[in-house]
């Protein structure tokens, strides 16, 4: 079975060491919060201007003044603090934040990621994307392993306009766990049910099989 | 009502100077913490030919989106757009000029306007679109663009409490880019929601100190729209 957005959040979570600060992106990405243990004491930066971010507030705790980054009401933690955008952007470039994870439309062997642009069809900017990749210490992509189309997203060369180059250290899409180390993605899990060689037909990059490379448990 | 050199009665008193063609930086991030009731006014008034600095674009019919309906916008500096269908087809028509720039550059490049820097290095965007045209350099073996600072002819500020002399408190993530706006506006208007005399806020909760701020009024009708409402079930 492929692994379903909740999985691969789920899977992403494991990555998340005690006391780490971490930027989650919209999609696949913010589900990561949902399987964090409160024991490893991680601060959540949103980086409209919020560290310590809490789950989604009741109906009677919703305020217009507190989203997240995806515009979503949230709530606070305690101990979280609220600061401005250029102070919020010192902390990422600066790089104090220890892990990001986001979404992405391609990633390629060489650790490039684009997400923010199709020429000619989608124009929605970068957002703070650009920034993560460049400032965090730690990025992780969360992603389907094929387009809508069935095209593999895990490239030899980016084809869209990138977000950063040479960024991204981990993918987690429904079909496995990647490293990336010298231009080449190395299959660390796969999915229950499937196998490195189907993995290795629907990535077009290069893709190497580690030797500790285990199925996930079902 | 309360008095003082700096303070205005309306939206409309305190835009009073604000003509087709300026440079307007307009604080918020999505609808939070957006200054409602001057992009009101300036939808009252028709002005054209605007080009606004915000991180986003507001939603079809509220925050700038309104301005964009009436195209009284010719071009935007944005980092996110992704909201506004409006503005995917105007840009789509080349009706509306864009620069898109990364969200921690756009914040810095308006800090750096308000505080007296012309320009900074930084690491975003090296190896993308981002990186055109710029000037690059390398500081300890990586390599850094040289980014512009912005200003603007008028910011518009949204913050939570102010006083007459111009001091302003945000509220919770209303604050975002409206405290680096307010530096970098040759004239600043914050409007507020709540105005006080001098002396009421304390000193050592003041956000953006009044020196920024030419003009200030309280605003009526907060309307707050929230773009993604989100709860937890009980």
């Amino acid at each position: 079975m492929a692994l379903t957005r909740e999985q691969i959040a789920q899977r992403i979570a494991q990555e998340v060491q005690a006391g780490y600060t971490v930027n989650l992106g919209i999609g696949i990405p913010t589900l990561v919060a949902n399987f964090i243990p409160p024991e490893k004491n991680v601060m959540l930066q949103s980086e409209n201007g919020l560290l310590g971010m809490g789950p989604f507030p009741l109906e009677s705790e919703v305020d217009p003044d507190l989203i997240n980054a995806g515009k979503q009401t949230v709530t606070t933690v305690p101990g979280a603090s609220f600061f401005s955008s250029a102070e919020s952007f010192a902390m990422i470039r600066g790089g104090h934040v220890d892990l990001t994870v986001l979404g992405a439309m391609q990633v390629d062997e060489e650790g490039n990621t684009a997400n923010w642009m199709i020429p000619g069809k989608m124009v929605k900017g970068m957002g703070g994307a650009m920034d993560l990749v460049a400032g965090a210490k730690h990025v992780i992509v969360a992603m389907q392993h094929t387009d809508k189309k069935g095209r593999p997203k895990l490239l030899k060369k980016c084809t869209l306009p990138l977000t950063g180059i040479q960024c991204i250290h981990q993918v987690v899409t429904d079909l496995g766990v990647f490293t990336i180390e010298d231009n080449a993605f190395i299959l660390q899990e796969y999915a229950p049910g499937h196998s490195p060689e189907e993995i290795a037909q629907k990535t077009e990059g290069t893709l190497k099989v580690s030797s500790n490379c285990k199925e996930m448990s079902s | 009502m309360i008095e003082g050199p700096k303070v205005f009665k309306n939206a409309k008193e305190a835009l009073f100077d604000v003509t087709d063609n300026v440079t307007l930086l307009v604080g918020g991030f999505g609808l939070c913490g957006i200054p409602e009731c001057s992009i009101a006014a300036l939808q009252e008034m028709g002005v054209k030919g605007l080009t606004c600095v915000s991180n986003n674009a507001g939603v079809d019919d509220f925050g700038l989106g309104l301005l964009l309906q009436k195209k009284q916008i010719k071009k935007m500096i944005s980092s996110y757009v992704g909201e506004n269908k409006t503005f995917e087809q105007q840009f789509l028509n080349g009706e509306l000029e864009v620069e898109l720039v990364p969200q921690g550059t756009l914040a810095e490049r308006i800090r750096a306007g308000g505080a007296g820097i012309p320009a900074f290095y930084t690491p975003t965007g090296v190896g993308t679109q981002v990186q055109e045209g710029k000037e690059t350099k390398v500081f300890n073996g990586r390599l850094y663009l040289l980014e512009k600072a912005i200003r603007g002819d008028f910011a518009l500020v949204k913050a939570w409490k102010g006083d007459t002399f111009g001091n302003l408190i945000y509220r919770k993530t209303a604050r975002n880019f409206n405290p680096m706006m307010a530096a970098a506006g040759k004239i600043t208007i914050a409007e507020v929601e709540e105005l006080v005399p001098a002396g009421e806020l304390d000193p050592d909760q003041v956000h953006t100190p009044g020196i920024y701020v030419q003009r200030i009024f309280q605003g009526d009708h907060y309307e707050k729209r929230i773009e993604q409402k989100t709860i937890r079930p009980a």
